[in-house]
């Protein structure tokens, strides 16, 4: 009886043990992308090359200090070119490449009453932006920092939430917590319609480029080159095109 | 070895994979963080306003479960009714959901879109964003673990003391009062402690619901959250402190109820 009983649960351990790369020899690419890259990238790296890829969205901020703790993904693509330079200068990232740019825009709901980045400042209109340590944050700022200094505070005064990532911030739009938010175009395109983008004026908008490297010591650093190499001409670029991105510059 | 002699070791050495476990993230926090570190992260003005906005909201819902609670949770014990057991399963229900799903759930029931919405706009009231859905975020997620103990510790009660304040011409809201609520204090101030720890540590429903505004919504495991991105020292030193206060709470719980409880054991 007992000995039967042991059996089974040494059955059971083999078999959960088997269950943990039931993919058989194909290559696991791990991928911490920024969050705004969810919806593009969710829908290209199925698989890619022969490999299973697995994806990792948050904040790039978020992403960056999990890599600093020791988390190994094979590669690492952030919605600006400072994280990913800076976590090549600590030697944990492969050289980046800028793969895709983005444009910072002002997003509203179907029905709310702003019209610009200056009805920001009305009182009573609520805003929600990204933290200051993740990238849309930081272009936040650097828009909020473009204006004259009393319509900056008037603005800052109106933010509800900062939002931890960028679809943080479209969840409190989409609930309709908050009036506008500061968002990349291409996840007012990924809501189909329900939110509305406002293009801020050229001289306020900044220059979004996402960057991608291969980490250090990644397990599949052959496979992670080529999904680096992929993002800016192949399949995810195409995806990434569709999804509102624009093209790697220069 | 004889065919029982294995079975204590096991015990024991289950009991030390358990305590291992559990302990070592929580020792590693202390040992990551030097004491200055931890005095110089309650010294920045973000931390402190986080601390007292969660001391605070934490103080504010726990005051509503336990109010509410505590007859809700009497009446559930004591009486039996058709459909008891469905309500008894739908107030456990938010202590299985997780805190995500609690978000949104909160968002779609009160938020500006949720079906009570518009009933609270008329109302003037604004919870989203606001301080006030802090305290609706903590006391959805946490009030289930007061409630179930609560009931518990009506339910053991002997009911012949209950019966026999009665008959001795004491009122229903008079033995509760007077009889109940002493009797089961151990479990309530049981329940009463499971209830702060999780609205201490709730994280999922507040960014969903309530946002994350400094000194507004952004509560210490928001705060900690916000710093684990630039830097990870501040953000280990603001966990060091919750720690330090929700085990300061968890003890001083204990020693109250140790020391309401002895005399009624000796009488």
């Amino acid at each position: 009886m007992r000995a039967a009983a042991w059996a089974a649960v040494a059955a059971a351990a083999l078999l959960a043990g088997c269950g943990g790369d039931g993919g058989g020899d194909s290559p696991r690419l791990v991928v911490s992308a920024a969050a705004s890259l969810s919806d593009a990238l969710g829908s290209c790296s199925r698989s890619f090359g022969g490999a299973d890829v697995k994806l990792s969205f948050a904040g790039s901020d978020e992403l960056a200090a999990q890599l600093r703790r020791g988390v190994k993904p094979d590669v690492y693509a952030a919605a600006n070119t400072e994280l990913p330079e800076e976590l090549h200068r600590e030697g944990l990232l492969g050289t980046p490449r800028g793969f895709a740019t983005n444009e910072l825009v002002l997003a509203v709901s179907e029905h709310s009453g702003v019209r610009s980045v200056d009805d920001l400042a009305k009182p009573g209109v609520r805003v929600a932006i990204g933290s200051s340590s993740v990238p849309v944050g930081s272009y936040t700022r650097e828009v909020l920092g473009r204006l004259p200094r009393a319509r900056t505070r008037a603005i800052l005064g109106n933010v509800r939430s900062n939002e931890p990532d960028v679809k943080g911030v479209i969840g409190k739009l989409s609930q309709a917590a908050v009036d506008a938010g500061f968002v990349y175009r291409s996840d007012v395109t990924a809501t189909g319609g329900r939110l509305r983008a406002i293009h801020l004026p050229r001289e306020l908008r900044p220059m979004v480029v996402y960057a991608a490297g291969v980490v250090k010591g990644a397990g599949e650093g052959q496979a992670a080159g080529r999904y680096v190499r992929g993002l800016a001409s192949g399949r995810c670029a195409a995806a990434l095109r569709r999804a509102g991105f624009g093209p790697p510059p220069g | 070895m004889s065919a029982r002699a294995w079975f204590p070791p096991l015990l024991a050495s289950a009991l030390a994979l358990a305590l291992v476990f559990l302990m070592l993230p929580v020792v590693a926090i202390f040992v990551d963080t030097s004491p200055a570190r931890l005095i110089d992260s309650l010294g920045d003005e973000g931390s402190r306003e986080a601390l007292w906005l969660s001391l605070r909201t934490t103080a504010v819902a726990l005051a509503t479960i336990v109010v509410v609670g505590t007859p809700a949770a009497y009446l559930l014990a004591t009486r039996s009714f058709r459909g008891r057991s469905l309500v008894v399963t739908l107030i456990e229900l938010p202590l299985v959901l997780p805190p995500a799903v609690a978000g949104i759930a909160l968002l779609a029931a009160l938020g500006p879109k949720g079906i009570l919405g518009g009933a609270l706009e008329d109302a003037g009231i604004e919870l989203v964003l606001q301080t006030a859905g802090v305290v609706v975020a903590l006391t959805f997620v946490a009030s289930p673990f007061y409630v179930r103990l609560a009931q518990a510790a009506f339910q053991a009660i002997d009911p012949t003391l209950l019966e026999a304040s009665r008959t001795l011409g004491a009122s229903e809201a008079r033995t509760f009062v007077r009889i109940a609520i002493p009797a089961a204090m151990p479990g309530l101030t049981a329940g009463a402690a499971l209830a702060l720890g999780r609205a201490l540590g709730e994280f999922g429903a507040t960014l969903m619901f309530a946002g994350s505004f400094e000194g507004i919504t952004q509560t210490v495991p928001l705060a900690i959250y916000a710093r684990f991105g630039t830097d990870f020292d501040a953000a280990l030193a603001l966990s060091a402190v919750l720690v330090a206060v929700s085990a300061g709470i968890l003890l001083s719980v204990k020693l109250v109820a140790r020391s309401e409880v002895l005399p009624d054991a000796r009488a």
